[in-house]
């Protein structure tokens, strides 16, 4: 479903990913660990199209096409999704407003209908619930206000709602308590476990791993893939940290 | 500054219709002189007291109200324009300009073809059905067709006077209210806004063209919210507009101005006068929404808009509230103000301003507090973006025996792109020891985090920036009445187009 092949990319001239390869099949979810600065987040923008970050050398292919050659909302159109670490706030607008202009922006993208106001709502209704976020934060603008755990879970009532083929998560798991850690956990089985969908996990920890269990896990530093494994190579970071895995 | 807009005289504009101008020329040949000729259908260019005089006699005026208006002009000619705002224009001749044109004067287009592509398009993402565009446009027998579009249908147009009629509400042109209701017109006219008050508010007295006359009798809830919409049959009144509106004790009215759509107009020079009052109780909201063309994208040929617009609180409880939202003109010099002179009464700005391009818009308030437990809020949003200049310009006074009084001012600005200005100029004068005076300002840039966000959720780069900009201006915009904030919105999305990236 998604191919990295030697990706180079840099920001204001500074190289960040150094010939960085990776490919996801369909159905599958793959972790990716490594130390702080080593370019995972640069790793979610570049998928996503940021501004600013530019591909020099390589290519990503996303479903048989050339990810790389769309802009940012062509390619949450075509199903790319990306769970920030930091989410945005945006002062004014509900999320509702939000995600339901975004929802049809998509939808119509694709040559789908829109959905009306009341199909939108009970859609986000029933994503709201799978993660046990409360629909009054839903009426509430877009991440002003949320506390960090909240900012997480809506990400993934975000995630829901546009249902992507594949999703890039970026630390989703940090800033959460033990039971929102189960909740979005479970929240990203149900939402992505399925035969036709996929996930890149970014995170620092184990413990998300326990609920969301990887097929493959990757290491980067210093801006490519330098190891990887199964869902045992995650166990052993966490017992030895990145220094003796990943050298 | 002066050299940002290189825009030709008012004369010069091509678009002024060939007819008239050989009117106008055939008149200042006259041998005779010009003598308030009625039969004629233009006044030369230029303006002198036979100009005014022509007007009145065109418009069948009392002679109070042509002395009133010598008064002014009179009063003009010594007076100066002023140059203290942030906006710079190439001198304007007013001696150079048409001040009467009957409505014909106004160029006619065989059909849409040949109206610019680029307003036409605008029309289109505003949603405005193709009738409603040819009379927008100007063009050719349009205007029964429009009168339908806009009315949804002549009947619904009877219905609704006959509704206000019954209410007791007086909505007329303010030409046909000089006529009719001589007594309450000159009651009013020229009490909130002095005939000396500044320059282009003196000009507008002794030529204005038309405009609105509302009056609300005492304890009488307007039944529907009036709009200018209504009258769009009220031809060429958009020059030198002038606007009264009384509400009696305890009533209440909610008026609309403007459009959405950007008028056509071959006149640059604007100059509005608005007046309110309010008595006991009474509350009276204002909401407009300017698009007048602001000129090409280096400013070229858009309309100077300089606006007078005052309420006058005059009951004790009584409330006035502006609500704007400006985005067209190529020069902006407007200021919504309320004098507070009824006890605890209240008064309100909420203004949402864009410039692109070239624009210029220097806009504000004035609060003046003179009664007791009187409150003003302030709410100003301005929105710069390619090589504009946006500045908020508001004074807040209290008066010496204004106790308890209480203003809170938030101005915020936001930027799109490195080239546009931002400035706030705020004025305090407090003579009152037991004022509270609360002013909050904060000046941001559009976020590349926001932006990206917006668009990684499946959103364009225009839907993004139009989404943010909406979000900045929502305290604003939800004080407008529902169906024009929803045009509203739309129109400062369509601003901003081409603004970023
Ligand atoms: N906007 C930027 N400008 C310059 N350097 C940046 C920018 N963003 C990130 N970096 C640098 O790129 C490297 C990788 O960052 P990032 O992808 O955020 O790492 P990670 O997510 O793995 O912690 C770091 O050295 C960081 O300082
Ligand atoms: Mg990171």
């Amino acid at each position: 479903m998604l191919k990295i092949e030697n990706l180079h990319a840099e920001i204001d001239g500074k190289k960040i990913l150094n010939g960085l390869s990776l490919e996801v099949n369909a159905g599958e979810i793959h972790a990716i660990m490594g130390p702080n600065g080593a370019g995972k987040s640069t790793l979610a923008y570049v998928l996503g199209g940021r501004p600013g970050y530019e591909v020099t050398e390589g290519s990503v292919t996303f479903d048989g096409q050339d990810l790389l050659d769309l802009a940012p909302h062509e390619r949450a159109s075509a199903g790319m999704f990306l769970g920030f670490q930091y989410p945005v706030e945006i002062p004014g607008v509900s999320n509702v407003q939000f995600l339901r202009e975004a929802l049809n922006s998509q939808r119509k993208y694709r040559g789908e209908e829109p959905l009306s106001g009341g199909e939108f709502l009970k859609l986000a209704k029933e994503k709201a619930g799978l993660l046990k976020l409360d629909m009054e934060m839903l009426k509430r603008n877009v991440n002003v206000g949320f506390s960090g755990g909240e900012k997480k879970r809506a990400e993934m009532v975000q995630m829901g709602i546009l249902d992507p083929q594949f999703a890039v998560l970026d630390e989703t798991d940090s800033g959460l308590d033990i039971d929102a850690l189960r909740t979005v956990g479970e929240g990203i089985n149900s939402i992505m476990r399925t035969p036709e969908k996929s996930v890149l996990l970014i995170t620092h920890y184990q413990r998300l791993l326990d609920y969301v269990k990887p097929d493959k896990v990757h290491v980067l530093a210093k801006g490519r893939i330098v190891t990887s494994g199964g869902p045992e190579l995650a166990l052993q970071l966490e017992n030895e940290g990145y220094e003796t895995v990943a050298a | 500054m002066t050299d940002q807009i290189d825009t030709k005289t008012m004369a010069e504009q091509p678009q002024m219709d060939q007819e008239a101008r050989d009117a106008a020329k055939r008149l200042e040949t006259y041998e005779f002189g010009f003598h308030s000729d009625i039969e004629q259908e233009f006044a030369p260019k230029g303006l002198n007291e036979d100009i005014v005089r022509f007007i009145s006699a065109k418009k069948n005026e009392p002679q109070w109200m042509l002395d009133w208006r010598l008064k002014a002009f009179r009063l003009w000619q010594t007076m100066e324009e002023p140059d203290w705002a942030k906006v710079g224009y190439p001198e304007i001749d007013y001696q150079d300009a048409y001040y009467y044109a009957a409505p014909k004067q106004k160029e006619t287009l065989k059909s849409l073809d040949e109206v610019d592509p680029e307003i036409l398009s605008v029309y289109n993402k505003l949603g405005i059905p193709i009738a409603e565009q040819e009379v927008l446009a100007g063009v050719e027998g349009a205007r029964k067709v429009a009168v339908d579009a806009v009315f949804d249908s002549v009947s619904v147009a009877t219905t609704f006077r006959e509704e206000l009629k019954k209410a007791g509400v007086i909505f007329l042109s303010i030409s046909e209210a000089i006529r009719e209701y001589p007594d309450l017109v000159k009651k009013y006219l020229g009490k909130v806004v002095p005939q000396q008050d500044n320059f282009f508010a003196t000009l507008n007295c002794a030529v204005f063209s038309d405009g609105t006359f509302v009056y609300i009798p005492e304890g009488v809830r307007c039944p529907m919210e009036l709009s200018t919409y209504f009258r769009i049959n009220a031809e060429n009144t958009g020059q030198f507009e002038r606007t009264l509106i009384v509400a009696e004790k305890g009533s209440y009215v909610s008026y609309l101005e403007g459009c959405t759509a950007p008028m056509r107009d071959e006149n640059q020079l604007h100059a509005a006068v608005v007046e309110l009052v309010a008595m006991e109780n009474a509350e009276i909201k204002y909401s407009t929404v300017q698009n007048w063309y602001p000129g090409d994208s280096e400013g070229k040929g858009g309309i100077y808009n300089f606006v007078t617009k005052r309420g006058l609180c005059q009951g004790a409880r009584s409330k006035i509230s502006w609500t704007q939202v400006e985005t067209g003109s190529a020069v902006t010099w407007k200021y919504p103000s309320c004098v507070l002179n009824g006890e605890d009464s209240v008064g309100e700005f909420y203004s949402v301003a864009v410039t692109n391009n070239r624009q210029q818009a220097d806009t504000g308030t004035k609060m003046i507090h003179n009664g007791k437990g009187t409150r003003s809020t302030i709410i100003s949003k301005g929105i710069s973006a390619g090589r504009s200049d946006n500045t908020y310009r508001g004074l807040v006074r209290i008066g010496p025996n204004a106790e308890n009084t209480r203003n809170f001012t938030q101005c915020d600005s936001l930027l799109l792109g490195d080239e546009c200005g931002a400035h706030t100029v705020p004025y305090i004068e407090v003579k009152n020891p037991t004022a509270q005076i609360e002013h909050e300002a904060t000046t941001s840039k559009i976020s590349d985090d926001q932006l990206f966000y917006a668009m990684q959720r499946g959103l364009d780069e225009e839907q993004a920036v139009a989404l943010i900009v909406n979000g900045f201006a929502k305290e604003v915009l939800k004080e407008l009445p529902m169906e024009f904030a929803v045009e509203a919105q739309k129109l400062l999305a369509i601003s901003l187009e081409g603004s970023v990236g």
